[in-house]
């Protein structure tokens, strides 16, 4: 018995020490892993645990601002209000967005849209849900966050124009990127973070963009941010300033001298190329743009007759119409095929073949020379000279003054215009080049079309004799081009009879201007008007005789170029008004007051420098 | 038989003074441990882990002397009733109990909340004990030596596991099973059951397993492949331990543990602070405790005299060894999570209570080693 009792004690005693070395086996092989996990895998796991701790926010760029030539503001950025969405802390976000609706509100068609990003994007990613709060909202809402999980009130940088519609058209505007140039740039689907769609803030997206930084922030295991640390954090580099050569005063009094009809006006510097002004008008405010236009805003923009939202400055294309006679004056003496003495015989008509070619004045101007059919812009004298030079040297001359190509100033949809010749007509309508059309060419009709923009840059081109080319930043290099002419003596002359158009009894805005309206200072001009319509035989029978009462869209389009000081240019402007009649009416009078602005403001120009209230009692 | 029976009577304070005092200081370290990361835990509050768990470790060692102090035979006449209460309370469990994370674990009899699973434990023990310690030692293989305690372990695992709780009906089986190998099963029947088990586990995995169990069980071989899902619990806690490294980040310093990444930190997870605020250095400091305590146990379970006694000293032991396995095994990424906490440093009342009772038992058997109550002295003997 006693042996039965030692042997099962014994027999304890063994399977007790078997299970002890057993449990003393896995103890080792835990403090092994122990081992492995913390002293040869630590840097993996010290790596991870930072993965899980720190987080990288994206920081956005403050967006350069866009200046005129002076400093002055035209695009800056103001502080906004606005709320975000993170889905993965809102859970439901329809339930987030009912629970927030009870502090601002929320249109269903908000909803709408803020639902369709939630499910678009990642769960992370930050959703906008209202931009632009005022402070009563933004403060309710920083109230109410704690009971509103993954609802993130901010402060963001807009971008503000303070300028409204009168810079519309140079600068655009941004928007958020479309969801095809977004594709996977944290930066371009950052909620509040908007590119340039239009203008320059498109044309100079790279330079005003700037790069993102990141904020390193130290955040729990539900993504809440418990603190921020900005000494190992980058900051973003804050995009470039850009300068325009746009002088903001002269613009803002082209806009406001344009206002109420559907007109554009360029202001030049002949010597440096520099844009000062680039009106159109109507235009808009871009603001709107910027926090989203209503679908009935923008509709309405679109479908106004008089196209606010298109650039006529730059877009749209008018024949140039007797603007262009100084061209082709200038092209036939440097051609040898006219004196300047000599004197052609207007009869008010000629034939070619079987057709008549009118001169604006029906009696006839009677015997001119250059210089007064430059100053009376006598049809029939340009007539012949169109004969004597043809369409290829007239062609030719047009080109060299800047027309017919897209003056490359940094902003897209500048147009061509077109100048016809041989060659184009060909291969645009597979026709033979009459020489009819050679002699509306001549007078700018016909086929030949430019822009406002060229217009300005073939003035200051005859100005100043020099190919110069416009520029738009100041940051880019100006081109002051080389001698047009050869012979000096040409482009005076012509340019006597600019300055004769506006300064001699006889000229076509002397009675209209009769000067610059500054002491001592000429300036030379030349109106333009291009037929819209012509006014049939049963009107006139109706008795419409007169622009006047025709409809508005078929009067014809008024134009005036000019420049000043006529002795010694400095600056060009033109100006045309869509269906304004005859250019001496509605054009000639906002281009001259113009002109005169960037004269009174011009201390080389105009003697002692006019202080800046000078440009608004001008009119 | 009666030459057996203690002969001597002690006194209170005699029996004070046999306490195997080293044992109650490394529970008593243990405790500390455990206080202190709860402390961690609340991102350096008393409040609500670290108090009560200070409360509950008081009032646990007051049961644990007082069970030191009653004679095993006392203890031998209650092992029959303990185990059916707990049966019953199982029982209980399955009729009226809560249901917590998906799992009915938890019964309410008045004021008082507690798991009979944590219960059990002690009582399989004691239950098995009393039953080896009246069956003759050649009726150990018999059919009925092979059923009686089949039945004892089998019918409390099968309840608990129906719970479902699957940490704690392996903890109930394996304890189970060890005391029954100590007391003597022979090798042709263990050598048989360990090849009838490898055909038997497969099919359990199979049919027996709730879906979460058998996805825990699987995702554990591979936590990387779903870090949100089901592996996230172990891959964190493997990110918080290997950061810890070699000495830690420093006290409610753990990155992982105070950014709420790791889960149910104060139960389960409480050797993941440890690790990653104390490195390598603290979670081997308190492996050593456990270790420490164990061979202790070890050698009281040798010395004694009674089957009873070895057999409740090493079934205590075993479960107590099983609870640290796991667990540890668990946090780094060794073993599924199965949701068994951390013996003395993990929060949770019953679980504290039922593990210094137990040591109210060894610390008794250490005292009264000496003692050999009589076999078959009846229910309440």
């Amino acid at each position: 018995m006693k042996s039965d009792r030692q042997e099962q004690q014994l027999k304890f005693t063994r399977r007790a020490m078997m299970m002890g070395v057993g449990g003393a086996t896995v103890f080792v092989s835990l403090a092994a892993r122990l081992h492995q996990l913390q002293v040869i895998e630590t840097a993996r796991y010290r790596l991870l645990s930072e993965d899980n701790q720190f987080n990288f926010l994206l920081s956005p760029p403050s967006r350069g601002r866009i200046l005129d030539r002076f400093g002055n503001p035209i695009a800056e950025n103001r502080d906004s209000y606005r709320v975000v969405m993170i889905p993965e802390q809102a859970g439901d976000a329809e339930a987030a967005l009912d629970r927030l609706g009870r502090v601002i509100d929320i249109t269903p068609e908000q909803r709408d849209r803020i639902l369709r990003n939630v499910q678009r994007s990642p769960r992370f990613r930050p959703v906008t849900i209202r931009d632009d709060l005022d402070w009563s909202n933004f403060a309710a809402i920083n109230l109410q966050t704690p009971e509103l999980p993954g609802i993130i009130p901010e402060v963001a940088e807009i971008r503000h124009y303070p300028t409204g519609a009168a810079f519309a058209h140079i600068v655009g505007y941004v928007q958020p990127a479309s969801e095809a140039a977004a594709g996977d740039d944290p930066l371009l689907r950052h909620p509040g973070f908007r590119i340039g769609r239009v203008g320059a803030e498109a044309a100079r997206e790279e330079t005003l963009r700037g790069s993102a930084g990141s904020l390193k922030v130290e955040v729990n295991a539900f993504g809440r941010v418990i603190r921020e640390l900005p000494e190992q954090s980058n900051p973003a580099i804050p995009g470039e300033d850009v300068r325009l050569t746009i002088d903001a005063d002269i613009q803002r009094f082209a806009f406001e001298r344009l206002e109420g009809e559907s007109a554009a006006a360029v202001a030049m510097d002949v010597e440096s190329g520099d844009l000062l002004a680039l009106a159109s008008t109507p235009g808009y405010d871009p603001n709107m743009f910027v926090t989203g236009i209503s679908q009935a805003n923008f509709s309405e923009l679109n479908q106004n007759e008089l196209r606010p939202l298109y650039n006529k400055a730059l877009q749209g294309t008018y024949p140039p119409a007797s603007t262009f006679k100084a061209v082709v004056a200038l092209a036939a003496l440097e051609a040898g095929v006219v004196t300047p003495n000599e004197r052609i015989q207007c009869s008010g008509s000629i034939e070619l073949g079987d057709r008549e070619f009118h001169c604006w004045r029906r009696r006839g101007h009677g015997r001119v020379n250059l210089r007064d059919a430059v100053k009376t812009s006598c049809d029939v004298f340009f007539y012949e000279m169109a004969m004597r030079l043809g369409i290829d040297r007239i062609a030719t001359a047009a080109r060299r003054f800047g027309l017919g190509e897209a003056p490359d100033i940094g902003l897209a949809g500048v147009s061509r215009g077109i100048v016809p010749d041989e060659q184009w007509k060909l291969s645009r309508y597979g026709q033979r080049w009459a020489q009819g059309e050679t002699l509306i060419t001549a007078i700018g009709q016909g086929f030949m079309l430019a822009s406002p923009l060229q217009m300005a840059v073939m003035t200051a081109r005859l100005a100043s004799g020099r190919s110069v080319s416009p520029r738009l930043y100041l940051d880019q290099p100006a081109d002051q081009g080389q001698e047009l002419v050869q012979d000096p003596v040409h482009l005076d002359l012509v340019r006597d009879g600019l300055r004769a158009v506006v300064h001699e009894p006889g000229g076509t805005s002397h009675y209209t201007l009769g000067g610059l309206g500054v002491e001592g200072v000429e300036m030379a001009g030349k109106t333009g008007s291009a037929q819209v319509y012509s006014i049939t035989a049963e009107e006139r029978e109706a008795g419409v005789r007169t622009q006047d009462e025709l409809p508005w869209r078929l009067r014809d389009h008024g134009m005036f170029v000019c420049y000043a000081p006529a002795d010694r240019p400095r600056y060009a402007v033109a100006t045309v008004v869509e269906h304004g009649g005859g250019g001496s009416r509605a054009a000639a009078r906002p281009a001259r007051d113009i002109l005169r602005l960037l004269i009174e403001r011009d201390p080389s120009a105009a003697g002692p420098f006019a202080a800046r209230d000078t440009g608004r009692r001008s009119i | 038989m009666a030459v057996f029976r203690e002969t001597v009577p002690r006194t209170f304070q005699e029996k004070l003074f046999e306490l195997n005092w080293s044992i109650v200081l490394l529970l008593l370290l243990l405790g500390c441990a455990g206080i202190g990361m709860l402390y961690s835990a609340a991102e350096g509050a008393w409040d609500p882990w670290a108090i009560r768990h200070l409360i509950r470790f008081s009032l646990g060692l007051g049961i644990m002397l007082i069970a030191a102090l009653f004679p095993p035979r006392f203890w031998m006449g209650m092992s029959y009733p303990i185990y059916l209460g707990a049966l019953a309370l199982l029982v209980g469990v399955e009729l009226f109990g809560d249901t917590v994370n998906g799992a009915q674990r938890w019964l309410a009899i008045g004021p008082i909340r507690m798991q009979p699973s944590e219960i059990m434990k002690i009582a399989v023990v004691l239950a098995l004990a009393r039953f080896y310690h009246d069956l003759p030692a050649d009726k150990i293989n018999s059919p009925f030596g092979l059923l009686a305690p089949a039945f004892l372990i089998g019918a409390p695992a099968a309840l608990i596991l129906h719970q479902p709780d699957l940490g704690t009906a392996v903890l109930v089986g394996v304890t189970g099973g060890a005391i029954v190998f100590l007391a003597g099963l022979s090798w042709r029947i263990i050598i048989g059951g360990a090849i009838a088990a490898a055909f038997a586990i497969p099919a359990f995995l199979q049919f027996g397993l709730e879906d979460y169990q058998r996805r825990r069980i699987f995702t554990f071989l591979n936590p990387e492949e779903d870090p949100l899902g089901a592996g996230y619990h172990i891959l964190q806690s493997k990110i918080a331990l290997g950061s810890g490294g070699l000495t830690g980040r420093g006290f409610i310093q753990g990155t992982q543990t105070q950014l709420n990444f790791l889960p149910e930190k104060q139960t389960d997870f409480i050797f993941t602070i440890l690790g990653e605020e104390f490195g390598l250095v603290g979670g081997l400091a308190v492996l050593a405790l456990y270790a420490l305590i164990l061979a202790n146990t070890v050698a009281i379970a040798a010395s004694c005299k009674s089957v009873f006694l070895r057999l409740v000293v090493m079934g205590i032991a075993t479960t107590f060894a099983l609870y640290v396995f796991i667990n540890i095994g668990m946090v780094t990424g060794m073993l599924p999570v199965v949701g068994v906490p951390l013996p003395l440093v993990s929060y949770g009342g019953t679980v504290m209570l039922a593990v210094l009772f137990g040591f109210g038992l060894i610390l008794g058997a250490h005292i009264h080693r000496n003692a050999e109550p009589p076999r078959g002295a009846g229910i309440l003997g």
